[in-house]
């Protein structure tokens, strides 16, 4: 702890019981054994691969890289503390939280990763699942438990389904990866439709709760926002509905072609109505055997972890006066909360010129003292690579806005132009063809002016170095694909997308710019927005009504017609 | 169809144990690109590489594979970004990688 007067606060969340500290230990274990058959040569590359990708290991352009777990993006001190220890002693003394709410070490040594899977498991966490042909990290919205606009905390169902999907022996080897989000409100914050499974929690006519299930949705190379699955499906009935997705997809998918292996592409081929209905065909067998029901008493018990903090009554609900800087922090980094005197503070780490998402082992630290003074214990990581403080005193806000500044993290910028999602790109991925990370930089340093900012108002900017699409550049107002030309770093403009409740997929502009051209060819397009929007209306609206003409116009210096 | 090397060619490599770069120099391996071999044709560069893909079973390096060079006023540079990259380090973390005279190991 970097402040001895800070104490350590045990945050309401999922704890380990005795199964899972079994479970977990034993895998990491079972991995030991592998690393050390692996290097004795007993295991040879190609029958190393899968197992270490199974257990969140990369090799990539530098060195070994490996992902760690956050489930539902929910982070106790405890653990921020260990990502620090770990950083600090085992990599470059820094980490990257990613866009699947992990978090990523990039200068990992083989030899090393069973004391890290160890110390790990120590605070509770792991690795596995967080790569292979299985289902990945399951993720939530940030704002989870503490906003007043959902209908119930999504992280119970979530927790529910991380435990089903563990390791189920029917799951393991599909196809492809599988990335499942859930949330319960109207506002998506999880980009839920672009998942390959999204759960919302919803309540029907009756006022019953129970859960909307969509499928299909996916980045990558074909880009689909999801399909409705079922509006309502029954609390008790979610996990045989879920399993029933999921058996299809496994048997019915193509296994021939890497690029058709998703869901997406067996919903889109077959049709959703046909999914619908093959799905509803396992599903009544699935209630027919009746062994996947969710009992009430298990819903409850796993309800009970992520109880909300006890919440002090008779503060004051004003966030208090503390400069200007403080104020715009606060206009843009501060969300409603559901309990009076308190706040969600959002922590971008995107201060313009800073590598979006990372983290030093420093930071981190101060990080969880924060998260010790002033919110429960807890952090949350978003898909947007930020970090969130779900529950402070309004009184509190300006004593972590100072702290933040001090970590060069107090940009008041969350979802604003220089909030931007950016992969580690050809700086890191042995996958990417160009890089994201100083293209997203540029672009930060560009607009860094906050009344620039605050003018042009909402526009996510999202960067990928290559068609995987790790960097939502699809789902991006203003998307990014980076492209090699003969060696050479290209940049696609894509424009359109959205990761919101209002998903749809964006539109590629033409051919690609090169890595000098990019950053002006984009305040090009935002100046023919700021030329033709009308009142109120964000980017991707004027967008969506006047077309991609005017933009590309701009964008490629034609003179208009 | 895979894009076919042409010019001159290195052969690159990542260490078991630690994942670190390493370059082909005669039959061994060395950290800094500048320090390893340069095949001048086709001929002694897929040589090299059966030999490295030969020696995969002794487990000490991974992913052997070969990339395109070229001479830069009298210093190798890989043609591609990616190979600059992988030879140097982050472009966004100087202070990380080769580029800081840092060795994975």
């Amino acid at each position: 702890m970097l402040n001895p007067l800070v104490k350590p606060v045990d945050p309401n969340m999922y704890r380990y019981d005795e199964f899972d500290a079994q479970f977990v230990g034993e895998r990491v274990n079972q991995f030991a054994g592998q690393v050390a058959r692996r290097l004795s040569g007993e295991l040879t590359e190609d029958q190393f691969k899968p197992l270490r990708l199974m257990n969140g290991l990369y090799l990539q352009l530098h060195a070994y890289m490996l992902r760690i777990a956050v489930p539902y993006g929910t982070l106790s001190s405890k653990q921020m503390r260990k990502l620090a220890h770990i950083a600090r002693t085992y990599d470059k003394n820094f980490g990257h939280f990613t866009t699947r709410t992990n978090l990523q070490f990039n200068w990992i040594k083989l030899v090393d990763v069973p004391k890290i899977l160890r110390e790990l498991a120590d605070v509770e966490m792991h690795c596995i699942q967080t790569s292979g042909n299985c289902v990945r990290n399951v993720t939530a919205d940030q704002f989870a438990g503490a906003t007043d606009e959902e209908i119930e905390d999504p992280r119970p169902l979530a927790e529910i389904i991380r435990q089903w999907s563990s390791l189920h022996p029917e799951f393991v080897f599909l196809a492809r990866k599988f990335k499942i989000a859930v949330g319960a409100c109207e506002q998506d914050r999880a980009a839920m439709q672009w998942h390959d499974m999204a759960v919302q929690v919803v309540k029907n006519d009756q006022g019953r709760i129970g859960y909307l299930v969509m499928a299909g949705g996916g980045m990558g190379r074909t880009p689909y926002v999801a399909h409705v699955m079922n509006e309502f499906v029954e609390r008790e009935d979610i996990l045989a509905y879920l399993e029933a997705v999921l058996r299809v997809y496994n048997q019915d998918s193509r296994r021939d072609n890497i690029h058709k292996q998703r869901i997406k592409i067996l919903i889109n081929t077959i049709g959703p109505e046909e999914m619908r209905r093959r799905v509803a065909r396992e599903f009544e067998e699935l209630k027919r055997m009746g062994t996947l029901q969710l009992p009430r008493e298990e819903l409850d018990r796993i309800t009970a972890y992520f109880a909300p903090p006890k919440f002090e009554s008779g503060l004051s609900d004003t966030i208090p006066d503390a400069g200007p800087g403080f104020a715009d922090w606060a206009a843009t980094n501060v969300h409603k909360h559901k309990a009076p005197g308190y706040a969600i503070a959002t922590i971008t780490l995107k201060t313009p010129g800073q590598v979006p998402g990372d983290a030093t082992a420093e930071q981190m630290e101060v990080i969880a003292d924060l998260m010790d003074q002033f919110s429960v214990g807890e952090v949350r990581v978003t898909h947007e690579q930020n970090l969130v403080l779900p529950h402070v005193r309004k009184q509190d806000l300006p004593a972590i806005y100072a702290k933040l500044k001090e970590l060069d993290f107090a940009a008041p910028n969350a979802g604003l132009i220089t909030d931007i999602i950016a992969c580690p790109g050809l700086d890191y991925c042995d996958l990417a063809n160009a890089r994201s990370i100083p293209i997203a930089q540029s672009i930060a340093k560009k607009f860094e002016n906050l009344d620039r900012q605050h003018e042009i108002g909402e526009l996510k900017i999202k960067i990928s170095g290559c068609i995987n699409a790790c960097g939502h550049h699809h789902a991006g107002h203003i998307g990014i694909l980076g492209v090699d030309k003969k060696g050479v770093e290209f940049y696609q403009l894509i424009l359109g997308g959205s990761g919101a409740e209002d998903a749809s997929v964006g539109e590629i502009m033409g051919p690609g710019f090169g890595e000098h051209e990019i950053a002006d060819a984009v305040e090009r397009v935002v100046n023919v927005y700021l030329k033709l929007r009308q009142p109120g209306e964000r980017f991707l609206d004027a967008y969506r009504r006047i077309g991609m003409a005017p933009f590309k116009d701009a964008a490629y210096e034609k003179e208009a017609a | 169809m895979a894009h076919q090397n042409q010019g001159p060619q290195m052969l690159t490599a990542n260490r078991l144990r630690d994942g670190d770069v390493l370059y082909r120099k005669g039959d061994g391996w060395v950290p800094m690109l500048a320090d390893g071999d340069v095949y001048k044709d086709a001929t002694s560069a897929e040589s090299a590489l059966a030999a490295a893909m030969a020696e995969l079973t002794r487990n000490q390096v991974v992913a052997p594979y070969l990339f395109e060079v070229r001479d830069v006023n009298g210093k190798i540079k890989p043609v591609k970004e990616r190979e600059i990259i992988r030879a140097a380090g982050p472009t966004v973390h100087p202070h990380t990688g080769k580029q800081a005279g840092q060795v994975n190991a």
